[in-house]
């Protein structure tokens, strides 16, 4: 019972946070309330016992690509004079894509059955050693792709931060 | 008396003793800085100037506070509190001594032995510049973005080459991220295999690379001098904490001051044996479990100590670091160093046993 | 064209590995920090310590009083002509019945100002004084916290009769 009282906070934390990044004026501000966000996801994943993935998101997340975007953000400078004026077609256009995303989404939702939920053999089966042996063992291929996309990624990145060399 | 409630006493005592620790740093510096430049230091207040601390404390309250206009206000007051607040978490996971013994209960003198411990900590080091950048942002002054913009740069670069070099102990220890478990091992076994001293089975010994690099990058995530460029005062003003005045600057210091703490604490925990002492066997057949438990504490705290005077001997030696000399240092030696040494000290695990 | 051999020709050469290190080189600067925490200490703690002066030092001003406590001064001012500062003022008046065992002679300084910013203890006021009246002491001068403070008057300046202040170290043995 009182784990489902932690749940339910933790979600309206969730939503209201996620709410917040869009509808916040400073960007600054959008960026601290996605951190909240990020912080009430990881608590979902402690209540799933899933305690590594928590602090990794964490670590990763909150820790490190976000305080890439606040630092970005902080040097853009951007308030209300800054901003550029958008026409009238494209306000509409967007409003007329979002639209179609909504539908389409409602329509995929409308026929989703809800999973019964699964209670995990052992208690600690998001602990690391369990994780990492799942990671080493069976999914061993989709993990190393992932290494090779980040490696294309970084690769990207220098490429752009290279000067060009003028002949 | 329950556990919940023995922790609960353990967790204010812990905030209390970091707290306590954090202010007689401030007077341990001032008087490490003046017997290291052969000066005398602060000898007024009290009997060789032990009150200092207080009056300071006192001087910060009495100030004037001053908010600047053109401040974000709230985050302005945000600032100071998220750099205190995750100053004092990461203690949550220190293993601080043997465990007690009263009346058949067994009190581990650990607030959380959570089995993530250090990526705990990892974790909210990394939140850490939060603190920082947000108090930095907020003042709305040149001096003070450059601060906090050189800060989270800074403690992102050395983040990196610090968890590599944890890995290496990791290895050491069968892979367990718990701090207990760390601690637990190093006084187990005969170091080397061969030299029988009971508790002093230290992962320096092994592991002095990732020692040395865990200690370079922890003097760069608490901001200490040879890294202090967030606030060098010569071209900053102070850097992130220019605006600050009055009990939010003491925020500031103060958090420094339990940064530091708190990382002598883990580089005691992970390299230095933690609370294991030499000869721990030996006491525990002759004495009361108990006071070997606080005898244990007493070594930690020991540890914590000599840690704290050496980040403050080596502030006043070495000078500070050109930024670009901080990056490459970070970047291109630190980091392929742990990596290094991490393959070593997987390939020896692998090929040769423990 | 050399025209010594004095001249050096500066290089930078190479570092070797073990310099590239630099971690030798940061323990020998622990230890150089080191050693500095078990040397003498330099400080003097100084309202209860004071640095001994050397003779000649030049302090604040004396206005001598004789072996009867009569003052010296006969408000010549030839103390002030000497003054390249200008910082020392008199008013001169001529002893009444009855107060000879206060001034030595028929002359003395009824008003004797030194404004203790303008002077720079030269000195020059005590070698002019042809009757042994003003000296420069040892003491410092106190800090005050206006600048009309520090316009000494005779109540500061003249010696107490109780509390000589010892001069006999700038007394002159040479004469003229």
């Amino acid at each position: 019972m009182s784990s489902q009282i932690v749940f339910y906070m933790l979600a309206a934390l969730s939503v209201l946070s996620a709410l917040f990044v869009v509808f916040s004026k400073s960007p600054i501000y959008s960026v601290l309330w996605l951190i909240v966000c990020f912080f009430s996801i990881a608590g979902h994943y402690v209540m799933l016992n899933a305690q590594f993935l928590a602090i990794v998101h964490i670590i990763v997340y909150a820790g490190a690509i976000m305080v890439l975007m606040l630092f970005t953000v902080m040097l853009l400078n951007l308030n209300k004079e800054t901003e550029p004026h958008k026409p009238a077609m494209l306000k509409g256009a967007a409003i007329v894509t979002g639209g179609l995303l909504m539908l389409v989404l409602l329509a995929a939702m409308r026929s989703v059955q809800p999973a019964p939920y699964v209670a995990p053999e052992k208690a600690d089966v998001g602990f690391v050693q369990n994780v990492g042996m799942k990671l080493f063992t069976d999914f061993l291929l989709p993990f190393e792709m992932t290494s090779v996309l980040f490696i294309a990624a970084m690769i990207g990145a220098v490429v752009l931060a290279k000067k060009e060399v003028h002949e | 008396m329950s556990i919940v409630l023995f922790k609960a006493i353990l967790v204010v005592l812990i905030f209390l003793i970091s707290l306590g620790i954090a202010a007689y740093s401030t007077y341990g510096e001032r008087k490490i800085a003046a017997f290291l430049q052969d000066r005398i230091g602060p000898d007024r207040a009290g009997p060789f100037g032990l009150l200092q601390p207080i009056a300071d404390g006192v001087k910060m309250f009495l100030k004037e506070e001053i908010i600047p206009t053109v401040s974000d206000k709230l985050l302005f007051i945000a600032g100071p509190s998220m750099f205190m607040l995750t100053a004092l978490m990461t203690s949550a996971v220190i293993p601080w001594g043997l465990p007690l013994e009263f009346g058949g209960t067994v009190y581990a003198l650990q607030v959380a032995d959570i089995n993530i411990g250090i990526l705990y900590i990892m974790g909210v080091v990394s939140l850490g510049v939060y603190g920082i950048m947000i108090g930095g942002w907020a003042s709305n002054n040149k001096f003070a973005l450059l601060g906090a913009i050189r800060a989270s740069s800074q403690m992102i670069s050395y983040e990196l080459a610090m968890g590599m070099s944890v890995i290496a102990v990791l290895l050491m220890t069968n892979g367990s991220l718990s701090l207990n478990n760390i601690v637990q091992s190093q006084g187990e076994g005969k170091l080397y295999g061969f030299i029988n001293i009971s508790g002093m089975n230290w992962n320096i010994f092994y592991q002095p690379v990732a020692f040395i690099i865990f200690l370079v990058c922890s003097f760069a995530e608490t901001n200490r001098t040879p890294f202090d460029l967030p606030e060098s005062e010569s071209e900053l003003i102070g850097g992130f904490h220019t605006e600050y005045s009055s009990m939010k600057l003491g925020l500031y210091l103060f958090g420094e001051y339990i940064n530091m703490f708190i990382s002598s604490a883990v580089i005691s925990c992970l390299f230095l044996g933690g609370y294991n002492f030499p000869g721990i066997e030996y006491l525990g057949t002759v004495l009361p479990h108990n006071i070997v438990s606080l005898i244990s504490v007493a070594a930690l705290f020991g540890k914590i100590f000599f840690f704290i005077f050496f980040f403050m001997w080596v502030r006043w030696t070495i000078p500070r670091f050109r930024y670009d000399q901080l990056m490459r240092l970070g970047w291109q030696i630190l980091m392929p160093l742990a990596i290094i040494n991490v393959l070593i000290t997987g390939g020896i695990l692998t090929f040769f046993g423990n | 064209m050399q025209l010594t051999n004095r001249s050096k020709v500066v290089t930078k050469p190479e570092m070797t590995f073990v310099e590239k290190l630099y971690l030798p080189a940061i323990f020998s600067g622990l230890g150089i920090t080191i050693k500095h925490l078990f040397k003498k200490k330099a400080t003097l703690k100084y309202p209860e310590q004071t640095r001994q002066f050397a003779p000649v030092y030049r302090g604040m001003h004396v206005l001598k009083r004789d072996e009867q406590g009569r003052e010296n001064c006969t408000a010549c001012g030839l103390c002030a002509v000497s003054c390249p500062a200008e910082a020392i003022t008199m008013d001169a008046a001529e002893r009444k019945k009855g107060e000879e065992g206060l001034y030595r002679e028929e002359k003395y300084a009824a008003r004797y100002e030194i404004n203790m910013l303008r002077c720079i203890y030269c000195g020059l006021c005590e070698e002019a004084c042809p009757k042994d009246a003003i000296y420069l002491t040892d003491r410092i001068v106190p800090s005050e916290y206006s600048r009309g403070e520090f316009v000494f008057g005779k109540d500061v300046l003249v010696e107490k009769v109780d509390q000589r202040i010892d001069v006999s170290k700038r007394k002159k043995t040479y004469t003229i």
